[in-house]
């Protein structure tokens, strides 16, 4: 048996794959939920009712896509030009403390509420920018390796957020919680549907969806990000400032991820916590190999794993299945995608 | 500074040092192993966590601790298997194959977990390693306790380093191991094949790495439960660069690394005013300072990374 690449990758096969890798994770999912005692067809009829079944889990399900969008942007934007951001988690932590810290600014409650929001959302977004830019720099400076870098500055930046919000952002009306002090009310995004947490975040991540989208396929810069990822080489040649543009690219996926915690602070919670993302940044890259790193498709696949985690909630509390087989079924995926994108790319000869 | 003294005079520390590193020295021989073949393997996280978990439900369901230990190594030769078929014959990213590996391993661990132990309030112990009395020498003063008093992993541990340094230097399947990660289309040419070589040295290594994560629950902490691994797999990562690929340095690396963790563990209790916190993150920033001073002198294995293919050049 050996591999033979397709002269061209068939459209048919490249939209079939992530249907056919999400399949294939479920199936397998199936058979653990089958081990555990449970019938899979019923738990996954009970996620789905989780999920979108009443208003109230239908809200939840898309307040949950909202920072999977931004994580999963930021993982493929990095992803396609081959910077291998994998510190999106603690990127989205200090973006939401940038936010924090700003609310605690007494200035920043007597503006009007969009500049404030305005103030907040760019704080986030530097903040993540300043992270991933380090281990960038040692990688464009001493050729450090920025996969591990970027994993290990994740427990760096979630110890920081626990120093600062334990230290002088512990909010004094917690009951001694170690919790920052809430932003004030004119930073908070207005919500989207009455007594619900569904808030304007998901449109601004909606919109940046399609930003992204714009400039990875239609502009200068995109197409340098891409050739870099591609072939380094060629891309110096044809003239691509590589530092230039590898840096450029780290400020989009770092901001990004930045403005993931950001939102979810200015949306949902108001103060941070370090239990503030149940790996948000994390599943952004499962996000954005689901999505094959298109930023259009990044929507969808943050839908899917909304969908898993917002249902496998209630379905474990129904079938008392543990709630962790969403995150089995969502890292799955990962890798059956992986061998659907191959299978797009290669077919098999004997 | 006679604070510092009294840490370093103080015997607990070294003792601690042997025991904080095993499960280190562990994981970096088997990322060291899957990265001399050519193949990165950021799946160690995950499958730290799966050896930890499978360790503890062996023993908890009543095997005993080697038993344990062996269920573990296969746990993580099966997650290395799975690596390995993904990244050397389909030579599909070794970064994103690795990261999902170790998002599946961890996961199903804890479903796993949570199936075993459906509500706990403090997660349930097994009775552990027994620190040994090597030759009958533990209770000389100093030297005792922290040479010949540690647990039989920890001596596993140091057997493999020399194991392994003697089987990559001087055997022939040492030098077949390395011309994988240096030269696989040279190894072809000898009449071995990289593609089987690779897939036997990654499971090899996963193995080790599970047993890595086996050691924290069946010496260390006694129980399992979710996070425990804490960023152990990806400092091992950063060891191996720091070792330049050779046991025997990473042996060094591992040791070093556990000294100044067993240090600032201790300096935490007697320093007052400076956030613990702060005590944390040294080991994780330790690791980038070691990536930075290593990055330009390291010598990488020339095809890490780099699948192979017959006749592809």
């Amino acid at each position: 048996m050996r591999f033979e690449r397709r002269d061209r990758p068939s459209r048919a096969l490249s939209v079939l794959a992530p249907l056919g890798a999400i399949m294939a994770a479920l199936l397998v999912a199936g058979v653990l939920i089958a081990t555990a005692g449970a019938n899979p067809l019923t738990a996954y009829a009970l996620i789905l009712d989780g999920a979108f079944g009443s208003r109230l889990g239908f809200s939840e399900t898309l307040t949950r896509t909202t920072p999977l969008i931004l994580t999963g942007l930021a993982a493929a934007v990095a992803f396609r030009a081959r910077v291998w951001n994998i510190g999106g988690e603690g990127q989205f932590y200090l973006g939401a403390l940038a936010v924090a810290a700003i609310g605690m600014v007494p200035a920043l409650a007597g503006l009007p509420a969009p500049l404030a929001i305005l103030i907040c959302a760019a704080a986030g977004a530097v903040a993540g920018m300043v992270l991933l830019l380090v281990p960038l720099g040692l990688r464009l400076r001493f050729g450090v390796d920025e996969v591990v870098t970027t994993l290990l500055l994740n427990f760096v930046a979630v110890l920081f957020v626990s120093l600062m919000i334990e230290g002088p952002m512990k909010d004094p009306l917690a009951f001694g919680w170690p919790q920052s002090v809430p932003i004030p009310d004119n930073a908070i995004l207005p919500t989207l549907m009455d007594r619900t947490r569904l808030h304007a975040g998901l449109l601004i991540a909606l919109a940046l969806a399609v930003a992204v989208w714009w400039v990875q396929a239609r502009s200068v810069f995109g197409l340098g990000a891409r050739a870099a990822g591609l072939s380094p080489r060629a891309a110096a040649f044809a003239g691509v400032p590589l530092a230039r543009t590898l840096l450029l690219v780290g400020c989009l996926s770092g901001g990004l991820a930045g403005l993931a915690g950001a939102v979810e602070v200015m949306g949902v919670k108001a103060y941070v916590t370090t239990d503030l993302s149940p790996n948000y940044g994390y599943s952004g890259i499962v996000i954005a190999m689901l999505a094959n790193l298109n930023p259009l498709g990044v929507i969808a696949a943050a839908l899917f794993s909304a969908v898993m985690f917002v249902g496998a909630d209630s379905m474990s509390r129904a079938l008392s299945i543990p709630s962790y087989i969403a995150d089995v079924t969502v890292a799955l995926s990962l890798l059956t995608m992986l061998v659907a994108i191959f299978l797009t790319q290669y077919r098999i000869r004997r | 500074m006679s604070v510092i003294f009294d840490i370093l005079a103080a015997v607990g520390l070294w003792e601690a040092v042997l025991r904080i590193a095993t499960p280190l020295i562990f994981g970096t021989l088997g990322v060291l192993l899957c990265e001399r073949v050519g193949v990165l393997n950021l799946g160690i996280e995950g499958i730290m966590t799966f050896g930890a978990m499978v360790g503890w439900l062996t023993v908890y369901s009543g095997g005993d601790l080697w038993t344990g230990m062996a269920a573990a190594a296969l746990g993580g030769a099966a997650f290395g298997l799975l690596h390995a078929i993904l990244t050397v014959p389909l030579g599909l990213s070794q970064h994103v194959t690795g990261l999902g590996i170790t998002l599946f391993a961890s996961s199903f661990a804890y479903y796993v977990f949570r199936l075993a132990v459906p509500v706990a309030t403090s997660p349930p112990t097994v009775e552990p390693f027994r620190p040994l009395d090597v030759f009958g020498l533990a209770d000389l003063p100093v030297v005792g306790p922290v040479l010949f008093g540690q647990t039989a992993p920890t001596y596993l541990a140091l057997a493999l380093v020399v194991v392994l340094a003697w089987v990559i230097y001087r055997t022939p399947l040492g030098l077949a191991l390395r011309m994988a990660g240096e030269n696989p289309h040279a190894l072809d040419a000898q009449g071995v094949d990289p593609i089987r070589l690779r897939i036997w040295a990654i499971m090899a290594g996963s193995a080790l790495m599970a047993m890595g994560g086996a050691f924290l629950t069946l010496a260390a902490f006694n129980s399992f439960f979710p996070t425990m691994v804490q960023g152990r797999g990806w400092i091992c990562v950063a060891l191996v660069v720091f070792a330049s690929w050779r046991p025997g340095r990473a042996l060094l690396g591992a040791l070093l690394f556990a000294f100044f963790d067993a240090f600032q563990l201790r300096l935490q209790t007697v320093v007052d005013g400076v956030p613990y916190q702060l005590f944390l993150m040294a080991p994780y920033l330790l690791s980038i300072l070691a990536l930075i001073v290593m990055a330009r002198r390291a010598r990488v294995p020339q095809a890490l990374m780099q699948p192979y293919r017959r006749g592809e050049r």
